[in-house]
């Protein structure tokens, strides 16, 4: 996919404009936030529960390789193929090659946000297979040509009649003059159309929330049940997954399920959770013929033994961007790319590199509140830090930014110095203002003053009049 | 070098470990994949077998499920057909070819056409059994497998369950030592899918709003039985 | 420090010595209620927040290399600043992990370094202030205050005890200002919308007053509420916990001294 990164800010200042937008994201305070704490605090070993999925995925990534060639030999026992792709190129030359194998025409998909980062979909279309989304909300952002703008509620910016009109122009079978007002009309018109696109898939494409090398399954968690129609109706089912997902057993991965539907809907478990193991059985009387994973790691290996590690335990819950108020200011394309919020400021970069994702990690006012929730506590504006601490020694943020913060810098550590400037400062900003109080404007603080008033200083500093109050206090006891 | 050992070279990098694990270690993290260790469980269903069921019940309604408790499997027949006929829906069900299901006596009911077989498109109601409940989230734990075509869970508008109450264990951890002890040592292999349902199909993709059934189930009828019989009762 | 008036070290912080002495005045009195021998090291400066969260590391170390020596040897330092007193609790060890002696140095200082308003109710064991004001508040909880040291019910205990005082709880009240250090500068359009949100909830309460722990949140917000006309007075909570009302809310003085007519052609004024 194509990164608009860069244009963070132009990004942002559009999407602040953008009304339909503006009143979904205000939705995300009453749902999800609400329906998360109430979760949270409804069972009591929540918080001890968030202790053990981390120490469950520092566990497995500490000893990732032994886990993922325990994971490759039961995939391969129960019949099914791993196919290691260093890339993105890799893995979408690799699904590519299933799908010729046994001469798909369309393929299904299940949500998958790895699919996102390798762009299949346009990848598959250019080689004449049809990518049909079934999750509901990437149906919708499919037939708007969109990216999703949230890892788990895809079409989060897209307003009722934004999606009836899209289906408008692409179910153009059906009666022009039908109602959809409402959204169970469209869910409904949805449910029927996708039918049968999911009875004539050759291919499902999947992703996983998890891979267990105990057993060699892949998991997929969804409410609508398309992940599994997806994985059992074709002849072949692929999973796309990247290399961080293994977990070690059944039961790793129920306790992190604990936190992961809790944090992401507020829900007590996701509707469907599926464990799948291999293709059919001989006596199975449906499911796929074939069982592919396509392993990905496109960067994910170098960021192990780095200040990056603890990212590989994201669970991709979204609970960091519901809670991130910069997310909830501008949503989730402005990121410019396939993750937004706080797991995107601190993942996008490890992936397409910092110089094209430089806006992100550093439009955050590190208000914490996305560590707070993250049910795999991962310090993300720590991490966030860190890649500005890169960006700083690279040298890749602007110069006046830089010589003005090491001046400044500079004068901090010298307190006479620095008692001198503030003096002086306390001065000019007084004298600026006339003997007012505040300013409007201000020459060097243009960001401030474009929305907000300036305050002037009291009088002389603290510490002066510190010093000058003990003065008085002493001649007063002198006299 | 294979793109394979590429990504295992560095991740061994990443990791500052030249080759695989020494043996002693490889063979401690063989015994944690082997005999599987339980992580913290909630204590909420830790309750006696009666509060167990009303919890289960309970967490199920929540989801939006439907429960029937109905007292012997002879019951069963009479509460589909009125549950079918108070939703409008044809007395026609596909049925899974399950034993525990054709045990049931549905002569009882003629009116009521059976198949038995994987979903047809056109299928408007399934029935299936299940394999257990867990009771923490009021879950069905569904298997796939010759008795169990999975589409049955999924195709169908309605879906409907029967499950016994013997069958309902606290937590996930339960469900797995139960598959566990059901496959015993001939089959290694999990079956091909072992899904826990909780709740029918819904979507909140269109303005952030809860609507039921939207590739799967619109209604999910849990048929409870209080007789005993023994757990693990799906085929496996 | 078994001694019954432990030695404390005021950390002004660079906001407060430079915009809001008040404020400083009104942590000394606190402090002194509270039964501390308050004192104020000539050699503080700033904690070093700007560099540190702008990428500088080499620069943060230096600077914090500074301030632990301004406030060695003191029983306890205490900032009337939640973000400033995290930055040396929670992060000051962190910076020198390489380097044992000083992250030994920087703990000490970390295991020392409180937020004014906790300090006085979990270290000195306060329940309650003497002081009074009629009329209506409101409280906003600042991130780092909040997040990183845990400062949520303690300004609140306090202020319930201020006689008159009427508390209504603000919506989302953890939710960040917009603030966020250099964040407020460099997204300057985003750092608005977010306190466009703030102000609204501020409104909401009904409140006259809005009150909290960090002087560069309360100035923002004031900001955005002076410039969108609202009438709403702005302190940080040390000022109504220590009764020194008398002075006037925050943007309110008029600088006393006379100070030369200067104007650049870009700033305007505005009473
Ligand atoms: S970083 Fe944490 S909160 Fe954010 S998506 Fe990942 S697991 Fe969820």
């Amino acid at each position: 996919m194509q990164s608009t990164a860069r244009r963070f800010k132009q990004n942002a200042h559009e999407a602040m404009a953008d009304a339909p937008l503006q009143k979904a994201l205000g939705n995300i305070k009453h749902g999800f936030i609400q329906k998360r704490r109430k979760a949270a605090a409804r069972l009591p070993e929540f918080e001890a529960l968030r202790d053990q999925a981390r120490e469950i995925k520092n566990h497995t990534l500490a000893h990732l390789d032994f886990y993922l060639e325990r994971f490759e030999q039961k995939v391969v026992d129960n019949g099914g193929t791993v196919h290691w792709c260093r890339t993105a190129e890799d893995a979408r030359r690799a699904i590519l090659s299933v799908c010729r194998l046994v001469g798909a025409k369309t393929v299904t998909k299940g949500k998958t946000m790895i699919g996102e980062e390798i762009g299949i979909n346009d990848f598959l279309a250019e080689h004449g297979i049809t990518p049909v989304e079934t999750d509901l909300g990437e149906y919708i952002i499919q037939l708007r040509n969109e990216t999703p703008s949230h890892i788990i509620a895809p079409a989060i910016h897209v307003n009722k009649e934004q999606v009836a009109e899209a289906f408008r122009k692409e179910h153009t079978h059906l009666e022009p003059g039908r109602l959809l007002d409402d959204p169970p009309q469209l869910l409904a018109e949805a449910r029927q159309e996708m039918r049968d696109k999911f009875l004539a898939a050759d291919v499902g494409i999947t992703g996983a929330n998890f891979l267990i090398a105990e057993t060699g399954s892949s998991v997929i968690v969804t409410n609508e049940g398309n992940g599994d129609l997806t994985q059992t109706l074709p002849r072949v089912h692929i999973v796309l997954a990247s290399l961080e997902k293994v977990v070690p057993t059944l039961e790793d991965a129920s306790t992190i399920l604990r936190v992961l539907a809790r944090s992401a809907t507020g829900q007590e478990f996701s509707v469907y959770t599926t464990f799948s193991t291999g293709a059919r059985r001989a006596d199975d009387l449906d499911g796929p013929e074939q069982y592919h994973v396509v392993l990905l790691d496109n960067g994910r290996s170098d960021m192990i033994g780095t200040e990056f590690q603890e990212m590989l335990r994201c669970i991709r819950c979204g609970a960091c961007l519901n809670h991130c108020p910069v997310y909830g200011a501008v949503g989730g394309h402005a990121y410019g790319w396939v993750y937004s919020g706080p797991m995107g400021a601190v993942l996008t970069p490890s992936l397409i590199g910092i110089g094209e994702a430089g806006h992100l990690p550093n439009a955050s006012s590190f208000c914490g509140r996305c560590e707070e929730v993250c049910p795999m506590r991962i310090p993300l504006p720590k991490m966030m830090r860190h890649w500005r601490e890169r960006e700083f020694e690279r040298q890749i943020r602007p110069t006046v930014a830089r010589t003005g913060l090491r001046l400044w810098a500079f004068m901090v550590r010298r307190p006479w110095l620095y008692r001198r400037l503030t003096g002086f400062a306390v001065h000019m900003l007084a004298s600026w203002a006339h003997g007012g109080a505040r300013l409007q404007r201000l020459p060097m603080a243009k960001g401030w003053t474009a929305y907000r008033e300036f305050p002037v200083p009291e009088g002389s500093t603290f510490v002066d009049q510190w010093r000058a109050h003990q003065r008085q206090i002493l001649e007063e006891e002198l006299a | 070098m294979t793109t394979r050992g590429e990504i295992f070279a560095r991740i061994r990098a990443g990791i500052g470990r030249d080759d695989a694990l020494d043996d002693e270690k490889a063979r401690e993290l063989i015994d944690r994949l082997e005999s599987p260790k339980r992580n913290l469980v909630p204590a909420r269903s830790d309750l006696d077998r009666t509060r167990l069921v009303d919890l289960f019940v309970s967490m199920a309604e929540e989801a939006a499920a439907t429960v029937q408790r109905v007292s012997h499997a002879g019951a069963i027949p009479r509460a589909v057909v009125s549950y079918l006929a108070r939703h409008n829906l044809p007395m026609r069900v596909t049925m899974a070819p399950d034993s525990s299901l054709d045990r049931i006596p549905w002569k009882l009911e003629p009116m009521l056409a059976l198949r038995q077989g994987k979903a047809d498109p056109a299928d408007e109601v399934s029935l299936t059994a299940a394999f257990a409940g867990i009771a923490e989230s009021g879950t069905l734990m569904v298997i796939s497998g010759a008795h169990h075509p999975s589409t049955l869970n999924l195709l169908p508008d309605s879906h409907m369950v029967v499950l016994h109450e013997n069958q309902i264990v606290g937590a996930y951890e339960d469900g797995w030592d139960l598959l566990r002890r059901a496959q015993g040592d001939g089959e290694k292999r999990l079956p091909r899918t072992v899904l826990f349902v909780t709740g029918p199909s819904r979507s909140a993709d269109i303005e952030q709003t809860i609507q039921m059934g939207a590739h799967g189930p619109r209604r999910l009828h849990i048929l409870l039985v209080a007789d005993y019989v023994g757990q693990g009762r799906q085929a496996s | 420090m078994a001694d019954e008036k432990p030695n404390v070290a005021l950390f002004a912080t660079c906001l407060v010595d430079l915009f809001r002495p008040t404020v400083g005045f009104a942590a000394a009195r606190l402090l002194e209620d509270a039964g501390c021998e308050v004192s104020v090291p000539h050699v503080q400066t700033c904690c070093g927040q700007p560099a540190y969260n702008n990428g500088d590391r080499k620069d943060t170390r230096r600077i914090a290399a500074k301030v632990i020596k301004a406030f060695a040897g003191y029983d306890y330092v205490v900032a009337p600043s939640g973000s400033c007193a995290a930055m040396i609790r929670r992060h000051y060890p962190e910076l020198f992990k390489d380097d044992p002696k000083r992250a030994e140095a920087a703990q000490d200082l970390a295991d020392r370094t409180y937020e004014l308003v906790s300090f006085i109710t979990d270290v000195r064991g306060r329940r309650a202030v003497v002081a009074r004001h009629d009329g209506s508040c409101t409280y906003h909880d600042s991130c780092s205050g909040l997040r990183e040291l845990g400062v949520r019910e303690q300004p609140r205990t306090l202020l319930r005890s201020v006689f008159g005082l009427d508390l209504h709880e603000l919506p989302d009240s953890d939710v960040c200002c917009g603030f966020g250090g250099t964040f407020c500068v460099k997204y300057p359009e985003i750092s608005n919308r977010m306190v466009e949100e703030k102000v609204k909830n501020v409104q909401e309460t009904g409140a006259e007053m809005l009150l909290a722990g960090d002087l560069g949140c309360l100035m923002n917000i004031w900001g955005k509420l002076r410039r969108d006309g609202v009438d709403i007075q702005v302190r940080h909570v040390a000022e109504v916990l220590a009764g020194m009302l008398d002075r006037p809310p925050i943007g309110e003085i008029k600088p006393k001294r006379d100070v030369p007519s200067w104007p650049p052609a870009s700033a305007s004024v505005q009473d």
